[in-house]
């Protein structure tokens, strides 16, 4: 399978606070090296404050890690001027969690998506049109709603425009960072659906961010558990959820709430 | 292991909601009908779970016991019954002394439940002060320890602390603390455990098991993930667009749903956490469409547009709830009505 | 405390900055205190070369600008050509008269602003918040001048009100409570309206603030806790809103030497406003200079004050800074 990301050794630190007196460094990232292939799902998992959020902003050129590579189609990304990041940017692209703060809501559904192709600089206006319905019709947004604005939609169908934004440049990576954790557990369920034929569809490959063990272990081929700034277990999904060596991810899979803890007809203490 | 509660028949209730109505008005001048014919029983000492989604009127069924609801809502009918008075009737000056001494209220989103300028102490002492009288240094030990019982460590350095200073599950126990401070009977609790990791949602949820035993409350869990209810209620509400869709006993509502909504959203979770490599990344069996429109007043069932078993009787009026057995009770023609 | 030093580094930079650019405005302006006596057949060219080398404005610009700094620390601010006395005492009589005015107008127009703010943001789109709208962008709309020049003419016509002046003829003759009384009864107009011109603004923010705090979650959550309705507005409520109006309040307090201007003049009252438009007419360099200076001062610090009280009043500042 080819290897559509890779990244070694990654470090990022920021330089803190100035106290007077000290120097206060954050270690956001501690030698993180991990890979994904093509075509597949790689979920992150972790408590907040592990470091899932830089890695992403790392990947996605957003932030430059402070050692380290990454290697993206076979090319070293992370060290390069900003200029020439700007060619691989649109072949990364984020997915945030809350959709009413990343889209602007006074914007049509329309808007949002012909946006990215705007800044890129491509096509005429009957083109972009065209495209952008397109999209829309691919993540399942009708197209009368096409130039209603973006408070007008309800969560699900926002995480949706997210989405069809995300796919107006044809990347290859999506970095969903905890991008079904604000909707309701039925709306999950058709956003789930809705990556999965995407990703047979157009190939894509995901980068899952998520502390939703339950979903991970649906939509993820592997599953990768930080802790602190490092990543601590790698494997295949079923592996790491049935049977898992690390106490960070024993402690995640205990905490995460089933739905048969009800059979006992008992309340667990 | 304790055993859950089941509700004496003869018990009086600690709360009773009867035809609960509520409608917003938008500010175009639309109604939309929230709460539609709501009514349940909360038990001394029982947790109920109520389940709602977007759009389901939980928040404001949470919002409305106390008569919070913001200036565009009205409750226009119902009675909610609560240690021999009717809330919906009572005096403003009833009213303020029910409010955070015998019903507690801990809302959503506790980053922006408090209050940015005040030390969280001093926001606890508040809620002491708006009950009881006490002169300052008692005010202060009773916020002390009241910390003491949400924070395992360093209650006093909590107390000094501004709510920016805190996390978002420390934020939460501030929360609780101010819920448990004048020893209420009932507490809501309306998405306690959204946007917090599920090691901090773990904490919460027993912290709640532990309060609960140790001062006998009453609780009213409201939540859209039904996994977060298994373990920890009694009884589950089902709530879709303003009406009681299913009610009964947690095992029997979450493992052998009966009303076609609650099926269909359990089925459109993921069964397990370690799913066998044909299950994985499969198609979820999603309910079709989308949650209702509030604004349109229809005759039927407000489900039926979306529901799998639909009849022709679900368009023409609302089902009224049917007796599944002695302990639970369904909304659907499907089991008669 | 690093916050602070920052702004106040900021407010010293700011005032060697003002000065600068003022005393650069004010020499590179066309013309000069002795132009029009030159332009006098009287006085012979020979005597006016000899007072400008005496005033030493034949001097390169970066000396003079040396020269009048190193005055300027020493207390004294130049000399008035005009009225022939230094600048400095000058100043302090006339900024003193002003600040009689704006200081009682200031407050008057808070204390009332307060209030109405909140009344207006408690009975919002009802009847008395309309009624204030109204009120306030009818005052919005008349100009300053016409405001002033009508209050005159109010004061004219009915006798209510001295018209205009600082005191009576026979001032010196009056008991010290006399005199007293005089005073005040002449600052009476001029109060009047500079309260008049910047209330609807102060309204309208108090406004604005207020409202958007009681729709906040915070406060729903507090009267879910059953504390009491006055508390939850002054405790809360205020206290919340108090940002956005601490840094009116600064601006208020930086426009206490400049705001005054129009109406000084229209009434006749001898505080810095006609004395600024008097020296910049007749090219006064100093007194210019000196009382822009003056005015910028206050400006810096009432924005220094009210980077102040937000740093006491927000804890969020202060921890943020601190941590930082």
């Amino acid at each position: 399978m080819e290897e559509l990301l890779k990244v070694e050794n990654l470090e990022k630190h920021y330089q803190g606070a100035r106290v007077p007196g000290t120097k206060k460094e954050v270690t956001a990232l501690r030698g993180v090296s991990f890979s994904i292939c093509a075509r597949s799902t790689l979920a992150l998992v972790g408590e907040s404050g592990s470091g899932k959020s830089t890695l992403a902003l790392c990947i996605a050129c957003l932030e430059r890690p402070t050692s380290g590579s990454i290697i993206f189609r076979g090319e070293e990304i992370a060290a390069r001027p900003e200029e020439e990041q700007r060619g691989v940017r649109p072949k990364i692209q984020l997915v945030f969690q809350d959709p009413a703060r990343s889209l602007n809501p006074r914007f049509s559904a329309l808007e949002i998506v012909t946006e990215p192709l705007l800044v890129q600089g491509r096509s005429n206006k009957r083109e972009r049109e065209d495209k952008a319905r397109a999209l829309l019709a691919q993540v399942g947004i009708p197209q009368q709603k096409a130039l209603h604005k973006a408070d007008e939609f309800s969560g699900g169908q926002r995480q949706r425009l997210a989405i069809a934004r995300a796919l107006a440049l044809e990347p290859k990576l999506l970095i969903l960072d905890e991008a079904l954790s604000a909707l309701d557990c039925s709306v999950q369920a058709q956003i789930s659906n809705l990556l999965l034929e995407l990703q047979s569809l157009l190939g894509l490959t995901y980068l899952f961010i998520t502390h939703d063990l339950a979903m991970a272990g649906h939509l993820a081929d592997e599953i990768a558990v930080m802790e602190q700034g490092k990543i601590v277990e790698l494997g295949p999904v079923e592996k790491v959820l049935r049977s898992p060596e690390q106490k960070v991810t024993q402690r995640l899979i205990m905490a995460t709430p089933r739905l048969t803890d009800a059979a006992d007809g008992l309340v667990v203490a | 292991m304790e055993r859950r509660l089941a509700p004496h028949p003869d018990m009086t209730p600690l709360l009773q909601v009867q035809d609960l109505h509520v409608a917003y008005t938008s500010r175009a001048g639309k109604k939309s009908l929230a709460l539609a014919g709501v009514s349940f029983d909360v038990h001394p000492g029982e947790t109920l779970g109520v389940l709602g989604e977007s759009g389901s009127g939980k928040s404001t069924l949470a919002a409305s016991l106390l008569r919070l609801l913001p200036k565009n809502g009205k409750i226009q009918k119902g009675v909610v019954q609560f240690e021999g008075q009717d809330l919906l009737q009572a005096e403003p000056r009833t009213l303020q002394r029910i409010r955070g001494a015998r019903i507690a209220l801990i809302c959503q989103e506790p980053s922006l439940a408090l209050h940015p300028m005040l030390r969280v102490g001093e926001q606890i002492s508040d809620v002491l002060a708006a009950h009881e009288s006490l002169y300052r240094g008692a005010l202060r030990q009773k916020t002390l320890q009241l910390l003491a019982e949400v924070f395992p460590e360093d209650p006093a350095r909590i107390a000094e602390s501004y709510p920016h200073q805190l996390s978002g599950g420390q934020q939460q126990r501030v929360l609780i603390a101010q819920a448990i401070a004048c020893g209420p009977a009932l507490i809501v609790a309306d998405e306690p455990t959204a946007f917090l990791d599920p090691t901090t949602q773990q904490d919460i949820l027993g912290l709640f098991r532990t309060l609960r035993k140790k001062f006998d409350l009453s609780l009213v869990l409201i939540t859209h993930n039904p996994a977060l209810l298994a373990g920890l209620a009694d009884r589950v509400l089902v709530l879709y667009a303003g009406r009681v869709a299913e009610i009964g006993p947690t095992e029997k509502v979450l493992m052998l749903p009966h009303h076609p909504y609650t099926r269909a959203l359990l089925r459109s979770m993921p069964a397990r956490l370690d799913e066998p490599a044909k299950e994985r990344k499969s198609r979820l069996p999603v309910i079709p469409g989308e949650a209702m429109d509030l604004e349109v007043f229809a005759d039927g069932c407000r489900f039926e547009t979306r529901c799998a078993d639909r009849m022709d009787l679900c368009t023409k009026r609302e089902p009224a709830a049917v007796a599944v057995d002695e302990t639970h009770a369904v909304s659907c023609f499907k089991y008669g009505g | 405390m690093r916050y602070l030093l920052h702004r106040l580094t900021q407010a010293v930079f700011l005032l060697i900055g003002a000065s600068l650019l003022t005393f650069l405005f004010s020499t590179l302006a066309p013309g000069n205190y002795f132009d029009e006596m030159r332009l006098n057949p009287q006085i012979s060219p020979e005597t006016v070369t000899a007072l400008r080398a005496q005033y030493q404005l034949d001097r390169p610009l970066p000396v003079r600008y040396a020269r009048w700094v190193r005055s300027l620390l020493r207390g004294e601010m130049g000399f008035s050509f005009s009225y022939n006395t230094p600048v400095a005492p000058l100043l302090w009589v006339r900024a003193r008269n002003t600040l009689l005015l704006t200081v009682f107008a200031t407050l008057f127009a808070w204390a009332l602003a307060l209030p109405l703010g909140i009344w207006s943001a408690t009975t919002l789109g009802r009847a008395p918040d309309r009624a204030l709208s109204w009120a306030t962008a009818a005052l919005l709309v008349i100009p300053d001048l016409v405001l002033a020049l009508g209050l005159l003419i109010l004061a004219v016509r009915s006798g209510w009100f001295p018209t205009g002046g600082m005191a009576s003829v026979g001032f010196e003759n009056f008991s010290r409570f006399q005199q007293f009384r005089d005073v005040a009864s002449h600052m009476e107009l001029p109060v009047i309206a500079l309260v008049l011109s910047a209330l609807p603004i102060l309204v309208r923010h108090v406004r604005a603030a207020v409202a958007e705090v009681l729709e906040a979650p915070f406060l729903r959550t507090a009267a879910s806790h059953g504390i009491r309705r006055s508390r939850l507005l002054y405790r809360y409520a205020l206290r919340a809103a108090a940002n956005p109006l601490i840094s009116l309040f600064g601006f208020s307090v930086g426009a206490l030497l400049s705001g005054s201007l129009l109406v000084e003049v229209v009434m006749s009252w001898p505080g810095l406003g006609p004395l600024l438009l008097e020296a910049i007419l007749a090219r006064d360099l100093y007194v210019v200079i000196g009382g822009v200076l003056f005015s910028t001062m206050f400006l810096v610090l009432g924005n220094f004050l009210a980077d102040l009280l937000v740093y006491w009043a927000d804890p969020r500042i202060r921890t943020r800074t601190a941590a930082q």
